[in-house]
């Protein structure tokens, strides 16, 4: 974005503060970009003549006389087939040394798609991981995160979910991502030879943590780009949603909010959710799903973060080192893909639905026979039972080495079932148990 | 509020998010509607402050772009309804704005579309005669809407007596079209058409009185109906964490409970949930009225996450309003809201903006009065014509972390007759709809109104019998406690009993699955004969040389009855469920 003539010039700044600086200006709109000191910033207040700005990368070093440059528009992206196979930074400038996209020009974070406008989810996403396909099943159009521990790996399994995904299009929005994070995506991406179906926009652990506040919406925007223009399947990934929400309160902390729980800004549910509502499937055919990380700390999902997200997204994902047998399992009992019933048993064998839940039953029996095996006590038949169940269940079904189809899943959970229980314990419906029991 | 010749104008002189700061130059009400002009798009913004010659209006759109200087407009009127014929059926967003109606894939900005259809014809047929004394919400005429007698009222705004002067013949008439004149006292003639406007944050009270409910609304739901029922003009809430069953629960009841008309206020929650109602509704049948489809006796105002804040407040209102209206028809009305935890959370987020004093949680401190003050506009009321029309309304609420000590929860627990709380653990153990037995409650039970419609409507002793398994429900969770703290063996078999017969009826009464299509919907009798059941089995005595023998023993019992709630009620196969489970019942009873 360069100077252009017409662009109104400011010498005056009369306050600043750590985010933000306050200058008298005329015929400024609300959320217009400027150019403070050679920094991009954006109005987020104007009172009279007296406009606020919000520097993203901070006001270090501004002085009282540095030059203001307003652009006479919002946040803006270049939009055209051009932005397949690029690397952006938060402000949608090239990072990959390649040159700048020639497109038409969209603001970013747009308005809403009318509800009666969508198209219901029916559209399965298959991934080949029993934690998600049997148990939580995806569909285009969804929005869901993983919550997990820094140190799981989330970005490698959500690498994985993306490349097995079958979408158009994979667009990364990263936020606070580390070099060697970033890195690692371009080389499975390009590894996996998928290099011109992927979009990224990058906010490293490098730069200023506010610009992450753009990367969600040039991420949207580019995919809302595919998914309408050329009604394609997109799939955006954001990670990690809990350092943009950290840049969310660092603004209203340095704004003088008042803040409500854990220090976030009382608007965290709309901020989160004006993103996230971005999922949609339309009736042409293209979609945007979005998978996303928000990551924990110490496990706790009551922070408002996580609290938050999971009243936004249609479920989450949950990922946790199973120490029986050694491996990254998709948690069965926290884990949940509200999206699930448009497909299972419809778009996936009939006995998809009672399988799944019987077999997470007999998981939760499971968990409460170990727990008496810590309290000492004894353990009835059935319990054992559960137990060597449990075990196979994990390591045959929940673990995310598993690449099987969804058919080979159900009929693995119908070999367990009979290995273990009996009908009556498994308690599923006659009609299945009539067509699918392994009789041994 | 005065009707002043000609409205005010201002310029907006501050912009801070969605709040507009505007210099007006003549007089302003509180809550007054305005248009700000910005370049050719009108933005809707309510006032919701006033001070030193400003108003601050909350906008109900992005405020991007806007500058100050902008003109604006102002209303002379507060945020109102659209009410008449055409309005079943449709989706409107949170300002009553019909979306159906709106260009484009997108939401524009100031794509203001009419709330009805003015072009339609409707067959009107009058109920008044000319020189007849009329009142505020008394019927002049009636018109069918999908099938539902839609009364022409006389305008809610109408304060006093009226005589009828004349009315319309029989025949078709649009909505805007006089179909009658009254006359008032001082003999200034109105004329009256099949529409008209309300504000939407008063209550309508074209009524005589509001007597105590007393009538059980069937909902189809087994821990609703038969543990804690909730009646016609009854309130109730639903709070839980996320992802435990608000809304699929809430849904379920949309779908079945005996009302005439239901209202869905999708309050600041996905849009993907608000087009599972747009596609399915039109497709499923209403049980209560074979051969009509749910779509018909049904209202979606939709205010989801991604659509400006402000008007999520507004939406619980605007649904509000819709449901008073039909009540005033006689009719039975079901008015759901999902979450109306993030219709106080709006109103946190404007009270911040306008830097009020903050109450618990940053919430504003009169959370708890709006709160009542909402719930208290539900009810049964009788009309002045001897009907009576009823608004039932459950709300859910979105407790932060789940946790149902904080500022919404506890105010709607004051406002709420029924509590339906729902249990995370028992969510995760997918026991659902995931209702707590034990912390949830309906004060309606204690109604001697109730328990005698009860009496009446399913047994003599059923209120006797709702306390036994509530009861069972209670003994089985500190049998289940005590054979955890002992161990298996270190509790008599008695233990495993009563904690075995609280299964039974946790699995065969309160869990239910909402997507399949038997089991979902519960009606009444069924509910008897099922509870009746239970009890029996409760009442016997097993023989069991150790506890071991148990588990098995009541998972195939158990089994036996999900397969009965699963299959037609009194079909061959049901009856044949029922057979084996008498087999089974038979090989551990005593005498
Ligand atoms: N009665 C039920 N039968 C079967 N599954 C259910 C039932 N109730 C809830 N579920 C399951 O739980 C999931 C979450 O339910 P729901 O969307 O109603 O939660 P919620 O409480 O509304 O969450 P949020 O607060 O995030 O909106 C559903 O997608 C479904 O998988
Ligand atoms: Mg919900």
């Amino acid at each position: 974005m360069e100077t252009q003539a017409f662009q109104r010039v400011y010498t005056k700044i009369e306050q600043l503060t750590k985010a933000t600086c306050t200058l008298r200006a005329q015929d400024v709109g609300n959320e217009e970009l400027a150019l403070v000191h050679g920094r991009l910033a954006q109005v987020v207040k104007i009172m009279g003549d007296e406009v606020t700005l919000q520097v993203f990368s901070g006001t270090e070093g501004i002085p009282t006389n540095a030059e203001v440059v307003f652009y006479g528009k919002p946040p803006v992206l270049n939009v055209s087939d051009d932005l397949a196979g690029r690397f952006f930074d938060a402000f949608g400038r090239p990072i990959d040394g390649g040159p700048e996209v020639q497109g038409e020009e969209r603001e970013i974070g747009g308005p809403s798609v009318n509800p009666v406008r969508r198209e219901q989810p029916s559209e399965i996403i298959t991934t080949g991981i029993a934690g998600i396909d049997l148990n939580n099943t995806l569909v285009t159009g969804q929005k869901i995160p993983f919550f997990a521990d820094p140190d799981q790996p989330y970005n490698q399994v959500m690498a994985m979910v993306a490349l097995r995904a079958e979408a158009d299009k994979i667009i990364l929005g990263g936020m606070g991502l580390t070099n060697d994070d970033y890195l690692f995506y371009k080389q499975v991406f390009e590894n996996a030879g998928a290099m011109h179906r992927i979009v990224s926009f990058v906010n490293t652990t490098e730069n200023p943590p506010v610009e992450r506040l753009l990367v969600p919406d040039m991420a949207l925007t580019a995919a809302e780009y595919f998914a309408i223009d050329k009604n394609e399947k997109v799939l955006v990934l954001l990670t990690d949603m809990t350092l943009y929400a950290d840049a969310l309160s660092i603004v209203s902390n340095r704004m003088d909010q008042i803040p409500s729980k854990d220090s976030m800004p009382g608007s965290l549910y709309s901020d989160l959710a004006k993103l996230y509502e971005k999922a949609v499937q339309f009736e042409a055919g293209g979609s945007i799903t979005i998978i996303a990380v928000t990551t924990l700390s110490s496990g706790d999902i009551t922070h408002a973060v996580p609290d938050n997200t999971g009243y936004i997204t249609e479920g989450q994902l949950f990922l946790r080192r199973d120490t029986e047998i050694g491996k990254v399992i998709v948690d069965p009992f926290r884990s949940l893909s509200r999206l699930k019933q448009l497909v299972i048993g419809k778009k996936t064998r009939t006995d998809h639905p009672q399988v799944m839940n019987a077999a997470i039953r007999l998981y939760a029996d499971a968990a409460n026979a170990r727990t008496k095996l810590e309290n000492g006590f004894d353990l009835t038949d059935y319990d054992e039972r559960t137990l060597e169940f449990a075990k196979a269940y994990s390591n045959n079904l929940l673990a995310i080495d598993v690449n099987i189809d969804t058919t080979e899943m159900l009929n693995t959970a119908w070999n367990l079932f009979a290995k273990n229980f009996s009908k009556a314990e498994v308690g599923i419906k006659q009609e299945f148990v009539d067509q699918y029991w392994v009789n041994a | 509020m005065t009707n002043t010749a000609s409205p005010s104008t201002g310029k907006v002189t501050g912009i801070i998010a969605n709040l507009a700061i505007i210099k007006v130059d003549g007089p302003v009400a509180q809550n007054e509607v305005c248009y700000i002009q910005h370049k050719d798009t009108p933005l809707m913004a309510e006032v919701i402050k006033i001070r030193a010659g400003h108003a601050y209006a909350q906008v109900f759109e992005s405020t991007r772009g806007l500058k100050v200087g902008t003109p604006v407009a102002f209303q002379s009127h507060l945020l109102e309804a659209t009410l008449g014929p055409g309005i079943l059926s449709r989706n409107y967003d949170g300002l009553m704005h019909d979306l159906g109606t709106m260009d484009g894939i997108f939401l524009k900005r100031g794509d203001y579309t009419a709330a009805l259809d003015k072009e339609r014809l409707w067959q009107f047929t009058p109920l008044a005669e000319p020189g007849a004394q009329v009142q505020t919400g008394d019927w002049l005429g009636e018109v069918r809407e999908n099938a539902v007698p839609h009364r022409i009222m006389v305008p809610f705004k109408l304060e006093g007596s009226y005589t009828l002067k004349s009315i319309v013949a029989a025949g078709e008439y649009k909505v805007e079209d006089t179909v009658a004149v009254l006359t008032s006292e001082a003999g200034r003639e109105i004329k009256v058409t099949m529409s008209q406007e309300w504000p939407v944050k008063q209550a309508v009270r074209a009524y005589v009185e509001k007597p105590r409910p007393s009538k059980l609304l069937e909902t189809g739901v087994r821990t609703i109906d038969t543990l804690n029922p909730i009646v016609e003009g009854g309130t109730g809430f639903i709070p839980g964490p996320f992802g435990s069953g608000k809304t699929v629960l809430q849904q379920a009841i949309s779908r079945q409970a005996d009302a005439d008309v239901v209202i869905v206020a999708a309050c600041g929650e996905r849009a993907n949930e608000v087009v599972e109602l747009f596609k399915e509704f039109p497709e499923l049948e209403d049980p209560w009225h074979p051969g009509r489809k749910l779509m018909e006796r049904t209202v979606i105002i939709a205010n989801t996450s991604n659509m400006p804040v402000a008007a999520r407040e507004a939406s619980v209102y605007t649904a509000m309003t819709i449901a008073e209206y039909y009540r005033s028809m006689g009719l039975k009305v079901l008015l759901l809201a999902d979450s109306t935890s993030r219709w106080a959370q709006a109103l946190r987020e404007m009270s911040n903006r306008m830097e009020e004093l903050p109450g618990p949680d940053a919430f504003p401190m009169d959370l708890s009065a709006i709160i009542s003050n909402f719930y208290s506009r539900a009810g049964i009321v009788n009309l002045r014509n001897g009907h009576s029309g009823s608004i039932t309304f459950i709300g859910t609420v979105s407790p932060a972390g789940g946790n149902l000590k904080e500022p919404v929860t506890e105010s709607t627990r004051k406002a709420a007759r029924c509590f339906y709380a729902l249990s995370q653990q028992r969510a995760d153990s997918k026991r659902y709809p995931a209702i707590d037995p034990i912390d949830s409650y309906s004060k309606y039970l204690e109604y001697p109104e109730l328990q005698q419609y009860l009496a009446e409507a399913i047994a003599p002793d059923w209120v006797d019998k709702v306390g036994r398994l509530k009861n069972i429900l209670l003994r089985g969770k500190e049998a289940a406690d005590q054979i955890n703290i002992l161990g298996d063996d270190g509790v008599t078999v008695d233990y495993h009993l009563t904690f075995w017969k609280s299964e039974v009826v946790d699995a065969v009464i309160l869990q239910q699955d909402a997507f399949d299509e038997i089991d979902s919907r519960t009606p009444l009798a069924r509910q008897k004969y099922m509870a009746d059941t239970v009890l029996d089995i409760c009442e016997l005595q097993f023989q069991f040389d150790s506890f071991e023998g148990v588990n098995p023993f009541f998972k195939r019992v158990i089994n036996q009855m999900k397969q009965m709630n699963y299959s037609e009620f009194e079909s061959e196969q049901f009856r044949s469920f029922e057979a084996g489970l008498k087999e089974i019942l038979a090989e551990r009873k005593t005498d």
